[in-house]
């Protein structure tokens, strides 16, 4: 049960974040979770939206850099040491983890938090095993 | 089994003791001309001591002037010209960009001349009056959309002469029409081919079969990728406005090289240093004297185009020499660092990286006393992955491969698809800030 998250590669240069952002909400696109990887000259932008297939589409269409990635929205216990126990987890089975970031939002005691890694798969399973709740894009959007 | 489909076979296939003896007839006559009719040839001559009677072998050339585009610049607007003023029935003009546009005039017969050229030009690329040609190239002052067009015109296809820019309807057009054939930029080309791609057209819709692609330098790169992206064969022709225009040479369905027609035309390649004749074979400067041309001859062109010349026979029967693609401008060069670097390698570079697309800029620098090289590049679809450290893998890669081709250290710098400017006519690739 992955989420699709939406890449773009942006240049680093002022207001190129807020075009893009005032692109997706004229269209009424809610940005649920995101985050920036920068550089010197560009970065990327990840963020999980409320319409996916509306935004990709508004985004090339207005000449963006667009890619889709797999990636598990994951429900973490809001408690010290909550993350910690998943990113244990991960480590003992030797499953990589590419980037994470949390969510804009969350759920009551729980944080949500977005992992790309290396073993889609392996990690889903382990997440099960632990009784780690993994979310889908269905309860991702409606969060 | 390659099936060559050769216009004019009298003339693009007759023996080479017959081109020659054309050549040095025509020679003979059109340094009669210039001398008698044009100052600046007759000035030069006599400062050579070289009277027109004097010229008795091909090989009476090299004591020739040479002429430059500077002359064409001194002598404006019609200082070359040496018909008079009611046998120029057309004046076209360079694509220049600074000061005054460089002229050229054509007679009657010019026009009919350049229009056989072109005919053999688009023949060769197979085309017949079954054929639509869509012309993309800019008419105008500009030579390649009437150029072009007069020789799809002699051809007998149907003529589409839309010129170049509004891609959106170019493409239109092309389905609705059933286009078999498009004249551009190779830039040009490209571009078309991406916004079909964007669009989501399949290649199924169009009939394009094949496209004469010049005015600027190109790969064979870049060439793979427009006949990936338009499903066709891609030519190259080779033309420039002081001697014709479209239509000086072109390729034949080997791709391996383009034939000059050389009853119309005698090239040199020269060492552009010693201005020495150089041998088939060697790399030097593509010079051009004009044998046929009686509104504006040129003797001894210099293009500052370097290439080489092949003699060698060609499979699809012509007898004409092939000059191979354009290596680089003499003037265009870059000295970087004491390198000689042709943007034309960094395309090759660029092209090798899989799905990068060709457009790119160059941006030259010197801070202190050493020189820059930043080299920006589009990150679309093709290359964009949502790591940094693919990004940066694909920055290291090309710097690595620009290195180990070009000799040169050069940054990578990352954009937005679309923000490099796109062009209609001669792509700018190469922008040099240093103050020299």
């Amino acid at each position: 049960m992955y989420v699709k998250q939406i890449s773009v590669f942006l240049e680093n240069t002022t207001g190129t974040l807020a075009a893009m952002t005032g692109l997706l909400g004229k269209n009424g696109i809610d940005l649920i979770a995101m985050s920036i990887a920068d550089t010197e000259h560009y970065g990327i932008l990840r963020t999980i939206v409320s319409d996916t297939d509306k935004a990709v589409q508004v985004l090339k269409d207005a000449g963006y850099t667009v890619k889709l990635t797999d990636v598990l929205a994951v429900s973490v216990p809001d408690r010290p040491g909550g993350l910690n126990d998943v990113l244990e987890a991960l480590a003992d089975e030797e499953i990589g983890i590419n980037y994470v970031y949390s969510f804009v939002r969350s759920t009551g005691n729980h944080a949500m938090v977005i992992f790309r890694v290396n073993n889609l798969e392996a990690a889903e399973r382990l997440f099960a095993k632990h009784n780690v709740q993994v979310l889908s894009q269905e309860q991702v959007r409606g969060l | 089994m390659i099936k060559h489909n050769i216009w004019n076979p009298a003339a693009e296939c007759m023996p080479r003791e017959q081109i020659r003896a054309i050549q040095l007839k025509r020679l003979q006559s059109v340094v009669r001309r210039v001398y008698d009719n044009v100052p600046l040839y007759r000035g030069r001559m006599d400062e050579k001591g070289v009277k027109p009677e004097d010229i008795r072998t091909l090989e009476d050339l090299k004591y020739l002037p040479f002429t430059q585009k500077t002359d064409l610049r001194d002598e404006y607007p019609t200082g070359l010209f040496a018909a008079p003023r009611k046998e120029i029935v057309r004046i076209h003009g360079s694509s220049g960009t600074t000061g005054k546009p460089i002229l050229a005039g054509y007679t009657r017969n010019d026009l009919e001349n350049w229009s056989e050229m072109m005919a053999r030009t688009l023949g060769a690329a197979g085309a017949t009056e079954d054929d639509t040609i869509q012309i993309a190239y800019g008419y105008g002052l500009f030579t390649g959309g009437l150029g072009a067009h007069q020789g799809a015109t002699r051809v007998g296809a149907t003529v589409v002469p839309i010129s170049s820019g509004n891609t959106a309807r170019q493409i239109m057009l092309m389905k609705d029409l059933g286009t078999t054939m498009l004249c551009c930029t190779p830039s040009y080309a490209t571009h078309i081919g991406e916004t079909i791609q964007e669009m989501g057209i399949p290649l199924s819709d169009l009939k394009l079969r094949a496209g004469c692609f010049g005015a600027e330098p190109w790969t064979e790169a870049m060439r793979q990728r427009i006949e990936e992206l338009l499903g066709i064969k891609a030519m190259d022709i080779y033309g420039l406005t002081e001697i014709c225009g479209p239509g000086v040479a072109y390729e034949c369905m080997m791709q391996h090289g383009m034939h000059i027609n050389e009853d119309h035309v005698i090239a040199e390649i020269i060492d552009p240093i010693t201005e020495e004749p150089l041998p088939y074979g060697e790399k030097g400067e593509l010079v051009f004297t004009t044998i046929s041309k009686e509104g504006m001859p040129m003797l001894r062109y210099r293009t500052h185009d370097l290439c080489q010349l092949n003699a060698e026979p060609c499979e699809c029967g012509r007898t004409f020499v092939r000059m191979n693609r354009i290596m680089g401008r003499t003037d265009d060069m870059l000295i970087i660092r004491g390198v000689n670097v042709f943007p034309s390698q960094i395309e090759t570079v660029l092209v090798s990286i899989d799905g990068l697309a060709p457009h790119y800029m160059i941006e030259v620098d010197r801070k202190g006393t050493t020189d820059s090289v930043e080299i920006q590049v589009e990150v679309n679809e093709g290359v964009f992955t949502d790591t940094v450290g693919q990004l940066e893998g694909m920055k290291k890669q090309i710097s690595e491969r620009i290195k180990s081709v070009v000799g040169i250290s050069a940054n990578i710098k990352l954009v937005a698809p679309k923000s490099i400017p796109r062009s209609e006519g001669k792509a700018k690739r190469v922008i040099d800030k240093r103050k020299l």
